[in-house]
């Protein structure tokens, strides 16, 4: 399935207004979703015969710096091998946390990629079973992949800087 | 009819040999130096390398242990991150005295190529546990960390039983008189 056989099918199922942004002459092809209907979208994208996507490749989060975090979703599919990449906006506000639907319930594997996404990033997936950080100690503070990120001064009495 | 050891040594004479309940000790420590087996990152391949055949650490008396109790130095080998930082300072304070520490590699030395951004990386081991022998080199080669271990065992080679080097020192910071 193409990209635009694609979108066309998703404007038919959910109307213009689910989609919000679209990239189609880049390395992978994009459409931009709202957050609200994204997990309905991923819902029919996997169970749907005509796109069957049944793999999550890789799900993960930048930050904009500016007023905006991302949310991109790589999705595959193993027996018509298509692919494409869905992508969330959600808004940089000083103070609150970023928060979209977790999708762990419709591909298992985006159970650990939120957990990075979260622990890296620090954007909430609600729903999930076990929102924990996967990779840094329980008791750090902030989330390093953030623009404006800085490190904490001392970790369990160690100086974190490094020092001449 | 008796081997050539058998007839060269076993001659039924006896032997005598003088030396030192010091020296002896020391002797003994510096040949049976037991690391524990523990690795961090690639500097850790190195290390493999040099406990496998074509460098044999083992005919230094050196061969990896699987418990800090049984350890007497420990190969620091690799990025020290700070996740890992509570886990290093409790198996070195787990190993039995004397214990020596190796840091191998420019990151546990000094944070290595991760000195400026790298947010999870203690900067340098020595921040956590003390360290007797640093090795540079990212990684090091084998022959580099056979270096560290002989100085190691000159170290040792030095020390007294009497007067150690450590309670010395400690001695000295605490009987310094000082003025305000």
């Amino acid at each position: 399935m193409t990209f635009s056989e694609l979108k066309s099918l998703l404007t038919h199922e959910f109307g213009t207004e689910a989609l919000v942004g679209e990239e189609e002459l880049v390395l992978m092809p994009n459409l931009t979703v709202r957050p609200e209907s994204l997990v309905s979208i991923c819902e029919f994208l996997r169970n749907d015969e005509r796109t069957y996507f049944d793999s999550l490749s890789c799900l993960t989060a930048l930050d904009n710096g500016t007023d905006t975090f991302e949310v991109a979703y790589n999705l595959f599919s193993i027996p018509y091998e298509h692919a494409i990449c869905l992508k969330v906006k959600l808004p940089r506000q000083e103070g609150t946390q970023p928060s979209v639907n977790s999708v762990s319930e419709i591909w298992r594997t985006a159970n650990w990629h939120e957990r990075e996404a979260y622990d890296l990033m620090g954007i909430h997936f609600e729903g999930h079973p076990d929102l924990r950080r996967i990779l840094l100690p329980e008791d750090w503070e902030g989330h390093p992949l953030r623009k404006d990120y800085t490190e904490q001064e001392r970790y369990h009495g160690i100086t974190v800087k490094y020092e001449a | 009819m008796n081997s050539f050891l058998d007839s060269r040594f076993k001659t039924g004479e006896g032997g005598l040999i003088l030396t030192t309940a010091e020296d002896l000790l020391n002797w003994a420590r510096l040949n049976s130096l037991w690391p524990m087996g523990f690795g961090l990152a690639c500097c850790a391949i190195e290390m493999m390398q040099t406990f496998a055949s074509s460098y044999d650490l083992e005919r230094f008396g050196i061969f990896p242990r699987p418990s800090p109790r049984q350890s007497d130095v420990m190969i620091v080998s690799g990025t020290v991150t700070f996740k890992m930082s509570d886990r290093i300072r409790r198996l070195y304070e787990q190993m039995a005295e004397p214990r020596y520490v190796i840091s191998m590699g420019s990151c546990s030395n000094c944070g290595g190529p991760y000195w400026e951004h790298g947010y999870h990386v203690v900067k340098g081991v020595d921040r956590i546990i003390p360290v007797d022998v640093y090795v540079p080199g990212c990684p090091p080669r084998p022959e580099a960390l056979i270096g560290a271990i002989m100085k190691l065992q000159d170290k040792i080679r030095g020390e007294s039983v009497q007067e150690p080097a450590a309670a010395l020192s400690l001695i000295e910071k605490f009987e310094k008189p000082t003025f305000a």
